[in-house]
């Protein structure tokens, strides 16, 4: 058994990759760290229109490739290794792979098509760490409901078109779509600082904001959590692309850097941090690359998988950027060199999805590894 | 590919079926299998092969392992692991005519005779001379660090030939009857009480030439063949997802919670370590996909690198757990074990540990396999060197 991404996912890297060289450089994304909505439309419009990425994994019905898990996970691998700044990870990785998990047609004909087209930007929105146990409210109000709460830091819901909220109702926890194309009466959202400037996160305030449900609340849980753990690996895909090109500058620095009249790579107290670096890189794409095969092939495998993913690849790339700071030496801790940009990346995406310490609780209770009573 | 399997999964049935492992004699049934070339399926056919994807015969092996054949993997660890590739590689037919069979029905074990006192991580500084005498050389020096010394009939030896030549170049490769006068093995007993690894010590030991491995000169090539598949060897042990120590580690812990000897950090810290063992026993898979034909690549040094250190930490983790238990130990007595420990638990939770103490000094330390990824995966450049283009013989030694 093999689960590497085979050719055809290859060949989609080497595109994705030459349009993110060409239109996505280090010059492109620290122009959109210093804007509102953190990328260029255009990019956004080309990558939709002549790659299809924003529809790859949605189904051909609703104008989308209807492509694996395997590929989807490569392009998140080739946007982290570019920091592309684009409303991407909330657009596709979670709103319409909750879209697409949740498997409610109206929903779907609804918002998937813009999606896909790249007309649409969205994400999903909760309250507290965990959106399984959110922490926002749906009530009933006729035949639709009514959402109140505060989401915050939530990624790319500041500008975003559709927000889908997890809410907790009486019947147990639900999706409930917003459309925020127009004003929308009782939404205020405000753009926070982020530490990250190459994504943007948002407070988002609902009070009675009118919603429609997305799938049946209180009976969601098992699509949900199957939607989040594919969300999880397409992140440890995006760490993975990241920490393998923290790697490469690092190992370019080495090879090029002399001091005491000798390449600095030539001494063992870097050279062993790359090797180290290099074996938590590995570790962090078999994890990422076995994840996504799971999802696509082996579902009962993905809880685990994607858990184990959770737990690896954050502390990886983490690991990577740092040490690729200490490695660059005092240019490392310069604006413009781009070490820093990984490690804000690393540091945030540490918390987006779980933080490890919490993956690795689940998987715990997955193996059946009994916790210790207090 | 798919074929392939299909085919050779075929053939093992055909071969158990005629074959009980319940009714047949483990000699009997292991020649049986060299010579139906289900010993090493992707070695040359003749040779215990068929010639099929390496990939297959961990598959194979497998099989035989379900159907309750017996596993040598650790009795015979240098001649299954190290010995077998390295004669198929670079042996003449007559050679592998002469060990291969003899070899995988156990037979005859095998050592490696590749350390000595003063050659370690720098191993081809070594000095055990080989000096030309007719049809024969004669062999003098130290090795040291010899697994399965004691039991063994057959070594795989590097001696240094010529002294005037800078120190890989100068170096042969011999397969050494360990019955020969003038071999004299002597138990090194370790920190664990037992003597697992030997002292051999060669007094003008003679071995002819015919049993030279590759050419006069040739030895560091050829060892190069043995330690790439030791790394291997080492790294790619252990079946699947919690298994091995790890899984010692989980029970550990489930019996310490039950005994209330545990607290939450613990359950936290056992998680590091299983996703850590996880994470590396999936690259072990991806690299054994990638690497299909031919000889194991520096990857091999990730998978060894990470057994060592992980071994140690899970078993430090299981020590931990072992509450007062961790200030006593089963005996230091004095054994000669028959089989390699080196990636086993001993039955003893804290024998285990201190054997898994070996792990990153034993088949090239974690530094060496650090300094393996760095220039040899990464291109990273080398430390400054010597004794590289020097001879041998004008190279300061300690």
């Amino acid at each position: 058994m093999s689960f590497t991404p085979g050719p055809e996912a290859e060949e989609l890297r080497a595109v994705v990759r030459g349009f993110l060289e060409k239109r996505c450089g280090e010059v492109e994304i620290r122009r959109w760290m210093e804007t509102e909505d953190g990328h260029d439309p255009a990019v956004w419009r080309q990558a939709a229109g002549e790659l299809g990425l924003q529809g790859l994994a949605v189904d051909e019905r609703w104008g989308g490739s209807g492509a694996s898990t395997v590929e989807l996970g490569v392009v998140f691998e080739e946007l982290g290794r570019a920091l592309y700044g684009g409303p991407f990870f909330g657009t596709v990785a979670l709103a319409a792979t909750v879209l697409t998990e949740l498997d409610d047609q109206a929903a779907q004909e609804r918002h998937l098509p813009g999606i896909a087209a790249g007309d649409t930007t969205a994400s999903v929105v909760w309250g507290g760490s965990d959106p399984l146990t959110s922490t926002l409210r749906a009530d009933r109000d006729g035949a639709g409901w009514r959402l109140t709460g505060r989401a915050e830091p939530m990624v790319d819901a500041g500008l975003a078109g559709l927000l889908l909220a997890v809410a907790a109702t009486p019947d147990g926890p639900g999706v409930f779509a917003v459309d925020c194309t127009g004003p929308v009466e009782g939404l205020t959202r405000t753009a926070l600082n982020p530490l990250d400037l190459t994504r943007k996160l948002a407070a988002v305030d609902l009070a009675g904001v009118s919603a429609t449900a997305v799938g049946v609340p209180g009976e969601i849980t098992p699509a949900l959590t199957r939607a989040l753990d594919i969300a999880v690996l397409a992140l440890s895909c995006e760490q993975v692309g990241g920490a393998a090109r923290v790697l490469e500058m690092a190992v370019e620095y080495a090879n090029t850097r002399v001091q005491f009249g000798r390449k600095i790579g030539s001494f063992q107290a870097i050279k062993h941090k790359c090797a180290d670096m290099l074996v938590a890189v590995e570790s962090a794409r078999s994890c990422a690359y076995h994840g996504i095969w799971a999802a696509a092939h082996d579902p009962a495998e993905l809880p685990i998988a994607a858990g184990l993913a959770g737990a690896v690849c954050s502390e990886s790339y983490a690991r990577c950027a740092l040490d690729n700071i200490q490695l660059h030496g005092g240019i490392g801790f310069t604006w413009e060199h781009p070490a820093h940009l990984d490690l804000k990346r690393a540091r945030s995406s540490r918390r987006l999805l779980g933080t490890p310490g919490r993956h690795r609780a689940r998987l715990a209770d997955l193996l059946d590894i009994p916790e210790v009573s207090a | 590919m798919s074929t392939d399997l299909a085919t050779v999964t075929d053939l093992v049935e055909k071969f158990l079926a005629e074959h009980p492992p319940a009714s047949t004699d483990d000699q009997v049934l292991r020649g049986a299998r060299f010579d139906a070339g289900l010993a090493y399926p992707h070695f040359d056919q003749g040779f215990g092969g068929l010639g099929v994807d390496p990939t297959l015969s961990p598959v194979v092996e497998r099989l035989f392992l379900d159907a309750g054949c017996s596993d040598w993997s650790s009795r015979n660890v240098i001649g299954l692991g190290m010995a077998a590739q390295t004669v198929h590689t670079h042996g003449t037919p007559a050679q592998k005519t002469k060990y291969l069979r003899p070899l995988f029905t156990g037979e005859e074990i095998w050592c490696q005779l590749f350390s000595e006192p003063g050659a370690g991580s720098d191993l081809a500084a070594l000095a055990t001379r080989a000096v030309p005498d007719g049809d024969e050389y004669v062999l003098n020096g130290q090795k040291i660090w010899t697994s399965l010394g004691h039991m063994a009939r057959r070594g795989l030896l590097v001696a240094r030939t010529d002294p005037d030549q800078p120190k890989h170049r100068g170096l042969s490769y011999f397969l050494l009857d360990m019955t020969t006068p003038g071999v004299e093995v002597r138990g090194l007993r370790q920190i664990t009480g037992q003597a697992e690894f030997n002292e051999v010590y060669l007094t003008d030991a003679r071995v002819p030439a015919a049993d030279l491995l590759g050419a006069v000169g040739d030895g560091w090539r050829v060892a190069m063949t043995t330690l790439m598949n030791e790394r291997v060897a080492i790294g790619r042990r252990g079946g699947g997802r919690g298994d091995g120590p790890i899984g010692a580690a989980v029970r550990a812990y489930r019996k310490a919670v039950a005994e209330g000897r545990a607290d939450a950090a613990d359950r936290d810290r056992l998680l590091q370590l299983w996703t850590r063992v996880e994470a590396a026993r999936l690259t072990n898979t991806r690299a054994a996909a990638r690497a299909g034909q031919g000889a194991p690549g520096p990857e091999g040094s990730i998978a060894k690198l990470q057994f060592a250190e992980l071994n140690k930490a899970v078993f430090e983790f299981a020590v931990d757990l072992a509450g007062d238990e961790a200030m006593l130990i089963d005996d230091y007595t004095f054994s000669r074990p028959g089989a390699s420990s080196a990636s086993h638990a001993a039955q003893d939770v804290r024998k285990a540990y201190l054997r898994s103490l070996a792990n990153s000094i034993e088949g090239g330390t974690s530094e060496i396999m650090r300094n393996i990824l760095g220039e040899r995966v990464l291109g990273l450049p080398g430390e400054p060197r010597i004794d590289r283009d020097r001879p041998w013989k004008d190279v300061p030694r300690s």
